[in-house]
């Protein structure tokens, strides 16, 4: 009874710790006038409207959203053929490429930031917006490396080769039963990395952070000027795509499973 | 069809975009970075090739090492904490139905993919005095008036461990799922409480994944450049603030990526010892 009662008491407190900033953002952003209080005074979804109004906000949006789907099928791109290698051939030297993916998303992301930054600026594309979609792929491309090596590793061999015995080639596997099989992985990576491309402030801000603006830059320039209500229905709006994207996840997929937990059916 | 070495170019063929990719992108700007901190800075925030180490030479000023202590102590008060809580928060999830879970992993992912500007923005906003947390304090008869709680430490090291939280959590569950429980069930039928067994079972068991996350979410602090510019004054700056600020505001490129090497020095140090955590841990197992 108390264990239940103390869990229950844990939980709550952690979900306040983790929702209040969000709440309290939500509710600044239905102010009725341009003020930052709350509780709210009035109601009004107008800061809503600005997002996709105003041409400023709009302009961020749609290069934030752009920059998101590009370098999240890019980081696809190059994390399906190399983890398909490591697969299908036995090649230990190879998996040094997939530490090379790995590695920007464990080291501080400000490192690889800089190491783009003199990169761009050496070979001079420095600022141009295509640079900014080859930096988060390769920044992201963890994702994908990783999802997708899961999903590798949950192909029973049997079927693949039942397949090659009754004449398949290589691409005919790979097209008639790889590739569905491991759907729901690519989709996943492909989304963790969409998300978090949305989100990320600073690799996109050294590479062109002064010749074009994605939301988290927007929001933080905006920020350094004072307040205004639509950085916080911008943030709200940022919470319900990642929150809509990873509960559709959950729901076509085994989140446990892509977090690391077993096989749901041993769980 | 069998697993088998490539014979073949056409076998090696699909690793050629990767490999490009990840060689051009990833590894020639490292060495590019690694390259300039050994430039030599020109007035007017160019540079030119040369070898020299002035950049690694101002390491030794009080004012670098001052940055540095205070990234590092930093970092571990923020790792300390959030495994402090992530730890216990972790295990109880664990025990929870498969839909809770699910709900929860939801949230925590979606709390984790946050920009860090809009955690900064929404901490700030929470802190604030207009619509902080101290109106409901002052609503409750517990405060005379409200008042602002930022710039400062608490509010920097709070808006951190809200950024590392969910990551800590999502990096023990693995581990903690996975947990045996056939020992902790033996100890419940000698009579151990559920407390007692939590500390003297569950917790020797998964040290060596307790030191691993330690380090990754230190690591993973190292790396907060925004919430100290947003939640702090310019004394609660980290050491990644100083390296976008050289970078970007001083045009120093040489001394920003003689820095970033450093940071790269002290994280592969941190994160080589997480493997060989884990590798001891495999070994026993």
């Amino acid at each position: 009874m108390i264990d239940a009662f103390m869990r229950r008491i844990g939980f709550a407190v952690v979900a306040l710790f983790l929702a209040g900033p969000l709440i309290v953002v939500a509710g600044v952003s239905i102010n009725e006038k341009q003020s930052l209080t709350f509780p709210p005074e009035g109601f009004s979804m107008a800061w809503y409207g600005q997002i996709f109004t105003d041409s400023g906000w709009r302009a961020a949006l749609v290069a934030s959203i752009l920059l998101a789907a590009l370098s999240a099928a890019l980081a696809v791109l190059i994390a399906l053929p190399l983890v398909w290698f490591l697969w299908r051939r036995i090649a230990p030297w190879a998996n040094a490429f997939r530490l090379l993916g790995v590695a920007p998303f464990i080291l501080p992301p400000v490192i690889t930031a800089l190491g783009l930054l003199t990169f761009w600026a050496t070979v001079g594309f420095y600022g141009q917006s295509w640079t900014a979609v080859i930096s988060h792929a390769i920044f992201f491309v963890t994702l994908p490396l990783v999802t997708l090596s899961l999903g590798f590793s949950s192909i029973d061999r049997s079927l693949v080769e039942a397949a090659a015995t009754m004449g398949a080639d290589d691409r005919l596997v790979l097209r008639t039963v790889v590739l569905p099989l491991i759907l729901p992985y690519l989709v996943s990576g492909y989304a963790f990395a969409f998300v978090l491309s949305l989100n990320e402030y600073i690799v996109a801000y050294m590479t062109v952070g002064f010749t074009m603006e994605t939301l988290p830059i927007k929001i933080f320039n905006a920020l350094r000027y004072g307040y205004t209500p639509t950085m916080a229905s911008v943030s709200v709006f940022f919470v319900v795509i990642a929150a809509v994207v990873f509960a559709l996840i959950a729901r076509f997929g085994d989140l446990p499973r892509l977090l690391g937990a077993m096989a749901s059916d041993q769980s | 069809m069998r697993r088998e070495p490539p014979r073949t170019i056409a076998d090696y063929a699909p690793l050629a975009f990767p490999a490009i990719m990840l060689i051009v992108f990833f590894v020639v700007p490292f060495s590019t970075m690694i390259a300039v901190s050994f430039f030599r800075r020109q007035q007017g925030g160019f540079y030119t090739p040369d070898f020299v180490i002035d950049n690694y030479g101002r390491f030794l000023s009080a004012f670098f090492g001052g940055v540095l202590g205070f990234s590092l102590a930093l970092a571990i008060m923020v790792a300390v904490i959030c495994v402090g809580i992530a730890f216990p928060f972790t295990y109880l999830l664990t025990k929870t139905s498969r839909r809770v879970q699910i709900v929860w992993l939801v949230c925590l992912l979606s709390v984790l993919s946050l920009s860090e500007v809009i955690i900064g923005f929404a901490w700030s906003t929470l802190l604030s005095r207009t619509a902080g947390i101290t109106n409901l304090l002052v609503a409750a008869g517990l405060m005379s008036e409200p008042q602002a709680l930022l710039p400062g430490f608490g509010a920097v090291l709070t808006g951190m461990v809200y950024q590392a939280l969910p990551y800590t959590i999502l990096m023990l569950y693995p581990a903690l799922v996975r947990l045996d429980t056939t020992l902790l069930e033996a100890a419940r039928t000698l009579g151990a409480s559920p407390l007692r067994g939590f500390i003297n079972i569950i917790v020797p068991t998964l040290r060596n994944t307790i030191i691993a996350t330690l380090i990754m979410v230190f690591v993973f602090a190292l790396g907060s450049y925004l919430l100290p510019q947003i939640l702090g004054r310019p004394q609660h700056w980290t050491l990644s603030v100083l390296i976008t600020d050289q970078a970007i505001y001083q045009s120093n490129m040489p001394f920003a990526a003689a820095m970033a090497v450093f940071l790269v020095l002290i994280s592969l140090a941190l994160v080589g010892l997480t493997l060989l955590a884990g590798g001891r841990r495999e070994a026993t197992a």
